[in-house]
């Protein structure tokens, strides 16, 4: 039998181990990712010619950021990685790739998925205006280009990565007006029992909140956000919001680092024909797999955060899981277990983290009648509600069909689950009965000229 | 316990949705039921031309009547469905010349019909729609047509003739129909019956399971259109374009909307399946799209696809539909399998088939679309 | 007034860009979003709404932050490196650019 032809999308912790048990195994996986560099989001790499130490860039996690970084350069004689690559479509055994415009149909017999994820996005009134943005993206414009989003930054919304961005940014040297937290300090307490899964994770999250104190950075929980304030011409100029006591507060700044923690990018299980399953914990549609990350359709396999968001140290070990599972050769079965049982350690801190900084579901349904709800194509919170009250909508695709929610150049990203809430909210149904809006192909914009003079 | 009315429709398709609304017209009362949502197969994933260039000469005088009525479909249906009367443009390619004298004999026999269209050389073309590419040889320019929004047009369709007094049932999937004694008996699959002494089937890819009941079988295949839309761009682009050709490859056609995005369809077309509810865009049919609308239009190369979709549509050997009455029971009719080339016509078919149902009668000639044409032997 | 902050990383060779034929002075390894947005407020305009855009998710995923070459092909800001000599625009080039073969 002719040795299987394994392709990998996505080079961050999961890719990246999964492509170290194919080359272990003697295979010569194809590994396609978006990035210029490997790495992922999390782990992801600065230019050439920049020379913060890993230390510096990724602090407690400096030593897996390297440890992966390394085994990934001494892959890549063993590999065909594919950079600057996106995988647009997914048919009939093939994925179809655009690289600028060259393209290419590529078949496989296996299908690893690490996709990884994006910021899940609570709109705030206001977001639309330049100097609003995700949290994810505060992070990146730090770690590979070493400049802070702004003069003087809020971050606002919920997460570990509130705090961990807050204080990357404080210790870069940038100006942190306030973090602004909207679950209450209660929240943590309750959800102590699964965050002691991971009590070394759990210990830097502690110190985050530390450092951000030592430096006077307030830090406020139970809030609720109002109003990013801004204008057209220069964009952010403050934020409004109720403080956990119930009194109004405006803080000025010039930008906002926004998010409540993380979505994974399943557009590919879903042209893959993935089956769907609703998450009550995220409040969530995620593509169903097995411990070993097989998913529903035979030869697609799906790994770390792009499958399920438990954290960049799941990710590699379910990278590596999702690898070893059908390779058709002897598989450890102590090792199996023991990366089970690591992930499943990960899937419980998880659950702690979704008790701890709640998705504030309850905001999308308040948000006023000119809040803009998707900024891609600047559709008010007001204008899907009429659209609800006149046509009775109240599917996500149809309401998108009417209202033009979630059809511009994101797909939905980052206004898709805030939307449903909204609907599900106004109809006064479960949000799982709103459905998710279904997957698309191209999964980001695909140039007319592609495959032009090939 | 049957729910009863004078007509039961069978499909919440444009064709089926319109009915409705002008049976509602004749104070006939009207039952709509729908397997899924409103409009959400062909109807609401097609193209969006409202062209009558092009379709067969004996198909204009619907066509005509179809665009009397998205002219005043604003104040019909009390809703914007994106109506614009922004032209049409049908052109061929050097390597074709032949297709020159076939657009100027069409041209004369239209004009006899009352569709007016102006022939227009390469040159004179690129003069006034720059976009064109070099080999476009010649086209043909209808100012009179245009393009509307299939996601809204069946549902404001809908809505309207329940504001009329249809009763509508979405998300009734139906199973069996029979008729018995006077009426006809229509079952969903979870056990609810309808009951009229008339039934139209506005069925679509799946009017043959109920015509096939009344021992009509038709030999339709179900097929998805290859559609896809650009970013957002400065609107500069009027007229709906398309291809004339009988290479299925370069039959490709694009219009803008006012907001700007461009859509794009056609090239080749996908497999749809009707028992699964779902059509998909084969990658490969993308890219022969593309990469025959850089061909029609070499401008567009610079901009990008950022969605693309299909649906379920029928079609028939002939490309005609089936529309009128059935040939073995009384009080059955139908209206199914557009073969791709519903969406323009569709208010014209709504509006005469009511007419029949209500009167007995059309001056339409129903002739090329009779079932019988499928009959065996 | 400049949006973005540099908090380091500033010792490399510096590049120069225009923007809508103007210069703008950038660092090599700049995105085109850095490079812009250090020495400006905003990219472009929205299509919807009245507010200029300056981008939003920075990883590939939103589009925001589209600018544009001279001859109008489009650049994704965040994920596209400054080069030197490199001439982009900040809108569409052309509001008749299908006019334009």
């Amino acid at each position: 039998m002719a040795e299987p032809r394994i392709i990998i999308v996505g080079a961050g912790p999961s890719g990246t181990r999964a492509a170290e048990a194919c080359v272990a195994a003697g295979l010569r996986p194809i590994v396609i990712d978006e990035g210029r560099r490997d790495g992922g989001q999390i782990y992801r790499r600065q230019p050439d010619n920049f020379t913060r130490p890993y230390r510096k860039l990724y602090g407690t996690e400096a030593g897996r950021a390297q440890a992966l970084h390394e085994t990934f350069d001494g892959l890549k004689g063993a590999i065909d990685y594919r950079p600057e690559t996106l995988v647009w479509n997914i048919a009939k055994g093939h994925v179809w790739t655009a690289s600028a415009t060259v393209q290419e149909a590529i078949p496989f017999d296996a299908l690893l998925l690490c996709t990884g994820a994006t910021d899940r996005l609570m709109p705030v009134k206001g977001w639309q205006f330049a100097g609003a943005y995700s949290l994810g993206g505060a992070q990146v414009a730090l770690k590979s280009q070493a400049v802070s989003i702004g003069h003087r930054v809020v971050f606002m919304g919920s997460g570990p990565l509130l705090y961990l961005v807050a204080s990357q940014y404080v210790e870069a040297g940038a100006e942190v007006a306030a973090v602004l937290d909207t679950s209450p300090f209660g929240a943590r307490l309750k959800a102590l029992p699964d965050l002691l899964a991971m009590p070394s994770v759990l210990w830097n999250g502690v110190a985050l909140t530390r450092t951000l104190k030592r430096a006077g950075v307030m830090v406020q929980h139970g809030v609720t956000p109002v109003e990013i304030m801004g204008d057209a011409e220069s964009g952010v100029g403050g934020v409004r919001f109720f403080a956990g006591s119930g009194r109004e507060e405006t803080i000025a700044c010039d930008a906002v680092a926004m998010g409540h923690h993380l979505r994974p990018e399943t557009q590919l299980a879903d042209l893959a024909r993935c089956a769907f399953a609703f998450d009550p914990g995220t409040r969530q549609w995620l593509p169903e797999r097995d411990d070993d990350g097989r998913s529903s359709v035979a030869g697609v396999y799906l790994a770390g955060d792009g499958a399920k968001i438990l954290g960049a140290r799941s990710a590699e070990a379910s990278g590596r899981l999702a690898a070893l599972g059908d390779l058709g050769l002897p598989v450890d079965k102590g090792e199996m277990t023991s990366l089970r049982s690591e992930v499943g350690q990960y899937a419980r801190f998880a659950r702690g983290l979704a008790k701890a900084f709640p998705w504030p579901a309850r905001q999308a349904p308040a948000l006023p009648d000119d809040a803009i709800l998707c900024r891609c194509e600047g559709v008010t919170a007001g204008d899907l509600r009429a659209v609800m009250r006149e046509t009775g909508a109240q599917e996500a695709n149809r309401a998108k069909a009417f209202s033009r929610v979630g059809m511009g150049r994101c797909q939905g990203r980052y206004c898709g689950l805030a939307a449903a809430e909204l609907i599900a909210a106004e109809a006064g149904v479960p949000v799982e009965q709103v459905g998710r809006l279904r997957g698309q192909a191209p999964v980001k914009p695909l140039p007319i000229a592609i495959g032009d003079g090939q | 316990m049957s729910a009863a009315s004078d007509v039961i429709i069978v499909g919440g398709g444009l064709m089926g949705s319109s009915a409705a609304l002008f049976l509602r017209g004749h104070s006939i009362s009207v039952t709509l039921l729908e397997t899924d949502l409103i409009g959400r197969q062909a109807s609401g994933t097609n193209f969006g031309n409202v062209r009558r260039q092009g379709r067969g000469i004996h198909q204009l005088p619907l066509a005509n009547r179809a665009i009397a009525i998205w002219r005043k479909s604003r104040e019909l249906l009390g809703a914007d469905v994106e109506y614009l009367q922004s032209g049409h443009i049908r052109v061929c390619y050097r390597e074709r010349p032949e297709l020159v004298g076939s657009m100027e004999e069409y041209a004369t026999q239209a004009r006899a019909e009352g569709l007016d269209l102006e022939l227009l050389s390469g040159n004179a073309l690129r003069d006034k729609f720059p976009f064109f590419g070099p080999d476009v040889l010649a086209g043909s320019y209808s100012p009179t047509d245009g393009h509307a929004n299939p996601r809204l047009a069946a549902p404001a369709f809908a809505l309207a003739a329940r504001k009329l007094g249809a009763v509508i049932h979405e998300n009734t999937k139906i199973v069996d129909a029979q008729k018995i004694g006077e009426d006809f008996i229509v079952t969903a699959a979870d056990g609810r019956t309808f009951r009229a002494p008339t039934l139209l089937v506005t069925a679509g890819a799946w009017g043959n399971a109920l015509s096939s009941q009344f021992g009509e079988p038709v030999p339709i295949v179900p097929r998805g259109p290859n559609m896809s839309v650009t970013e957002p761009v400065p609107y500069a682009i009027l007229p709906a374009v398309g291809v004339m050709t009988p290479i299925e490859e370069e039959t490709v056609y694009f219009r803008q909307v006012a907001r700007g995005n461009i859509v794009l369809g056609g090239s080749t077309r996908g497999p749809s399946f009707p028992d699964q509810y779902r059509a998909y865009v084969e990658p490969q049919n993308t890219m022969s799209q593309l990469q025959q609308i850089r061909r029609l239009a070499p401008s567009l190369g610079k901009l990008n696809i950022i969605r693309v979709w299909s649906g379920i549509e029928g079609y028939l050997p002939d490309s005609q539909p089936v529309m009128g009455p059935s040939a073995t029971t009384s009080g059955l009719y139908y209206a199914f399998g557009f073969s791709g080339s519903g969406f323009q016509i569709g208010p014209g078919v709504g509006e005469t088939m009511a007419e029949i149902i209500a009167k007995g009668g059309t001056d339409i000639l129903m002739e090329p679309y009779r079932i019988g044409r499928f009959a065996a032997g | 007034m400049s949006r973005f902050v540099r908090l380091g990383e500033t010792d490399r060779p510096p590049v120069t860009l225009y923007v809508d034929g103007a210069p703008v002075a950038a660092l090599e390894g700049d995105t085109l979003m850095v490079a812009l947005l250090s020495g400006g407020g905003t990219l472009r305009q929205s299509e919807f709404g009245p507010e200029k855009r300056a981008g939003f998710c920075l990883m590939g995923a939103c589009q925001d932050c589209w600018v544009w070459t001279e001859s109008g092909d489009r650049l994704r800001a965040c994920s596209t490196l400054a080069a030197s000599g490199q001439r982009v625009v900040t809108s569409q080039p052309g509001a008749s650019w299908p006019n334009h073969v």
